[in-house]
């Protein structure tokens, strides 16, 4: 009885700490053009933090032109609107703003850090909104970035991280774009026209999503997000917004060969979508089987226990369609065998009996605890709306994480993991593993 | 300091490093310090954007004060940290931690060891406690200290023996440096680690880990007063003791250019050139090392910077250029650059291009427009730093630990400011000098994977077998 009155007013504590560590609610709205707007207000610092996404990753690879996503998005930023690449970048360290641009699996994202005056803001939104309305994709430019790409792929080809992950996301999504990777064939048959088709089809403003951090008025946010959207492209119906949905995988190993004096060896399946509501269940279970660092139960058995690894870890990423659980750690070739072998128990027997209340306890008071430590700067919190404005998660997810992570039992986790983490469909890799 | 070693008890995020040449204005409105009865640094920083906060301990002792033979061990030493103490039994530390809701890791670098926390603001005490209690009562038992050295041997595995830009910076700094210790390797050569006991760790511990060879950070919503009264009660009982002498080395003046290769897996080869260059000695009167501060910003800066744009861009004999001085050490510096030659290209044109973009500096000069962006950087960059309380917190407990003190911090950005186009062409034209350079050169080794499994294996055993 004690107890629980206890837990009850830890979890109010929490949910206080957690309002109190917001520096402002989000703000949410929808602009004419159709993007997504997520905005928290601050004044404590003289800086503006601007994030737009759009539905444009790698997973919007044309089959034959895998690697496009990536070309078009690190594009965007070398010569728009009236500037070359040259007078970008000038520009750029002229008023000390940064400008970067990139694709990741679902989305591709522009994030711009700027100083707060409006002479510096306006000059570095303006930078911005040339990068994703005016990007000029440059015939030399494109030339030259296509060859430093083809040999930096070529280099990373050597790599045994990189030749493990590679192998392993190919097994697990065998008929998904998720398993599509770019290799130097596939970027050396890209044009320069191939890019400006591929910004055209989805940087449109139904496909974006804004998140706005920082020192400006709500007025100010909304003429900013306004004209960052006002001059993409025309949004073309026909190309599509959703990705099919991964098949399920099969039980197999890989093996991947290569002289490096570790094994890389990964374990994992598709598993979960950012849209399911077992989620916060799932990233709570993992805290304690390989995500809360040097407490966890994988560190203990692999690390701890037995000297086998420096790094072992395990991760759900939740994608808009299922995405990885993973399980990783390196170890030397020889004691590839026994590492696998301890990492699959601890991951069994944790499938079988789910977090003990103690655990689960213990996870539950890091998470939702320090759940402060995730908000406690602007470039946190823009990290965070950038991820809920592109997945379009509700507003609250900040505020009321602490208390859904207060709310989980033992049996809800334990039931995730199952539906989840399948030991019929998980794949091994094991790199450099004698 | 990107291409400077620092170890992690886990990965750490290169986040949390300071980009060269870049440095806070300190408030001195929010910072305050106090030095406890026996000596030990306090360094308070109230940031009350959110409720919580950040401990540093800052200990003055890095591979810079390691010998020959035991190389590594401020490294295992500090892995050791986490193993316990009478009163928190192995692990323990970290789940005291995670259960305040806090995060906690620790590093190692050639001058500094250094452990944090970042907790809830009200959790503050605890940790304080907790880190006091490992500063002076380390159990450093064997059966751990087993497991443990196995660890950071896999560790030395994932960083260094199997990344070849790793292994060539490695060899580069043994050739480079004949008398002085960062001729060695911070994670230590894999022999020593062998051989290394827990005695050694313990001389180590004995030696190095008192309050007077400590620095406490605090940055975060807290009060300075309250902070200074719970450093009393918990380091403040710790006693002071004589520390060993500190060697000082002499690097004798190299006279003559340095070359090596590395052979490693890979496609792209890489070149490293490493000038010996001044470090910054006294903040106030020196002058080159912040000239040569700004000569590495207006070279690597940014994208549209000299070397991005005459390397990658225009000659386009480069895929990559990276450009690193670090002024602030405990011992010398080193001015470097790095790059991949663009397939199609010869390592000897890429190194002609690289000394080209050099003696046009020498020659010409840099504009005032180059060095005002360069200033315009600077000042932003100041500000982006107060959005981060572990960023605070790193650049004082460094500042604290390299001597120069955390109020240096303003003083410092004053006379980077104070740089003019006169002083960069000067100490370009001073110090890019064959006779003190390194030149270091990775020779790809394409992946036969076949031979060389079978040559990765030979390797091991012959480990293995020094091991008995």
């Amino acid at each position: 009885m004690i107890m629980k009155q206890m837990m009850k007013s830890l979890a109010l504590a929490a949910a206080l700490l957690s309002v109190q560590a917001m520096a402002a609610p989000v703000q949410s709205w929808t602009t004419a053009q159709g993007t997504r707007v997520y905005f928290i207000e601050t004044h404590a610092l003289p800086i503006v933090d601007v994030q737009i996404s759009f539905l444009a990753g790698s997973a919007f690879d044309p089959a034959d032109r895998v690697g496009l996503a990536s070309m078009t998005a690190s594009l965007l930023d070398q010569g728009a609107g009236t500037r070359n690449e040259k007078e970008v970048a000038e520009t750029l360290a002229d008023i000390g703003a940064q400008m970067t641009a990139g694709a990741g699996m679902d989305s591709a994202s522009v994030t711009l850090r700027t100083l707060s005056d409006p002479e510096r803001r306006t000059t570095a939104i303006a930078l911005m909104t040339d990068a994703i309305a005016r990007p000029h994709f440059d015939a030399g430019v494109f030339k030259r970035d296509q060859a430093r790409s083809i040999a930096g792929l070529k280099e990373a080809l050597t790599k045994p991280q990189v030749l493990s992950q590679r192998a392993y996301m190919s097994a697990i999504y065998p008929d998904h774009p998720y398993g599509r990777l770019a290799t130097p064939e596939s970027v050396a048959a890209m044009s320069r026209a191939d890019l400006e088709q591929f910004w055209r089809q989805h940087y449109s403003a139904e496909r974006a999503s804004i998140a706005l951090v920082g020192d400006l008025t709500r007025a100010e946010a909304e003429a900013l997000a306004v004209q960052l959207t006002a001059s993409l492209p025309a949004d073309q119906r026909e190309i599509p917004r959703t990705l099919p949905k991964p098949a399920a995988s099969a039980a197999k190993v890989v093996r991947v060969d290569h002289p490096a004096s570790q094994a890389h060896l990964l374990v994992g399946m598709p598993s979960v979508a950012r849209d399911d509501p077992e989620q916060i269940a799932l990233q709570v279970g993992n805290y304690t089987l390989g995500g809360g660092g040097f407490v966890s139960l994988l560190t203990k058995a692999v690390r701890e226990d037995r000297g086998y690894a420096y790094s072992v870890y395990s991760y759900f990423d939740p994608k808009l369609v299922e995405g990885p659980f993973t399980i990783g750690l390196e170890t030397k070739r020889s004691q590839a065998d026994d590492a696998l072998k301890v990492a699959n128990g601890v991951l069994n027997d944790f499938l079988k009996r789910g977090p003990t209340p103690t655990q689960l306890k213990a996870a539950q008071d890091n998470i939702a605890g320090g759940f402060a430590l995730r908000i406690d700067s602007n470039s946190k919190l823009a990290a965070n709306l950038g991820v809920m404005a592109f997945y379009g998660l509700p507003t609250d997810w900040l505020e009321k994480y602490p208390e859904r992570v207060r709310a989980l039992t033992p049996e809800a986790i334990r039931a995730a993991l199952q539906k989840h983490v399948r030991p019929e469909q998980l794949v091994t890799v094991r790199t450099a593993a004698d | 300091m990107r291409l400077r070693t620092t170890l992690g008890l886990f990965s750490l995020c290169a986040v949390l490093l300071l980009p060269a040449g870049a440095w806070a204005v300190a408030d001195a409105d929010n910072t305050f310090e106090t030095t406890l009865a026996n000596g030990m640094r306090v360094v308070v920083r109230e940031d009350h954007r959110a409720p919580t906060a950040v401990q540093m301990v800052w200990y003055r002792v890095g591979s810079i004060d390691e010998r020959d033979g035991v190389t590594g061990v401020a490294h295992v030493t500090e892995h050791m940290m986490f193993k316990g103490t009478p009163s928190v039994g192995p692990g323990e530390f970290n789940r005291r931690v995670a259960a305040v809701g806090g995060r906690d890791n620790a590093f190692t670098s050639t001058d500094y060891t250094a452990y944090f926390q970042q907790v809830p603001a009200a959790q503050l005490k605890t940790v304080m406690a907790l880190e006091a209690d490992r500063m002076r009562h380390l159990t450093l038992e064997p059966g751990g200290y087993s497991k443990e050295i196995q660890v950071i041997m896999e560790e030395r595995r994932m960083r260094t023996d199997d990344q070849s830009s790793a292994r060539v910076h490695e060899a580069m700094n043994a050739v480079a440096w004949q008398a002085h210790p960062y001729r060695r390797p911070v994670i230590g050569w894999m022999s020593d680690l062998e051989q290394m006991t827990v005695a050694d760790v313990r001389d180590w511990y004995r030696r190095w880990y008192v309050p007077n060879n400590a620095t406490l950070v605090i940055v975060g919503d807290v009060s300075h007063q309250q902070v200074f009264g719970w450093a009393r009660q918990t380091y403040g009982a710790i006693p002071a003791r004589a520390l060993p002498e500190r060697k000082q080395y002499e690097e004798p003046m190299q006279a003559g250019k340095r070359q090596l290769d590395v052979k490693a897996p890979a496609d792209l080869p890489l070149l490293v050139m490493g000038w010996k260059v001044p470090r910054l000695n006294d903040p106030r009167k020196d002058v080159d090392p912040y000239a040569l501060e700004m000569l590495a910003q207006i070279l690597d800066g940014h994208d549209a910077a000299r070397l991005p744009t005459a390397l990658v861009k225009e000659q386009q004999v480069a895929v990559s250029v990276d450009t690193s001085y670090d002024s602030t050490n405990r011992g010398p510096s080193m001015f470097m650059l790095q790059a991949s030659p663009r397939p199609g290209y010869t390592i000897d044109q890429l190194e002609q291009a690289i000394r080209g973009a050099l003696t046009e500096v020498a020659n010409k000069g840099v504009t005032e427009q180059e060095l005002t962006r360069a200033r315009s950087q600077l000042r932003s960059s100041e500000v982006y730093k107060k959005d981060s309380m572990m960023g605070q917190a790193m650049e004082i407990g460094m500042l604290e630990t390299l001597g120069y003190g955390w109020q240096a911090s303003p003083l410092m950005l004053d006379k980077l400011n104070q740089v003019t186009v006169a002083d960069v062409q000067r100490v370009a034209q001073s110090y890019f000098k064959d006779d003190q350079l390194t030149i270091a050169r990775l020779v790809p080794q394409p992946l036969d994977a076949a031979e060389l499994a079978a040559r990765a294996k030979r390797a091991e055993a012959v480990q293995a077998g020094g091991r008995h």
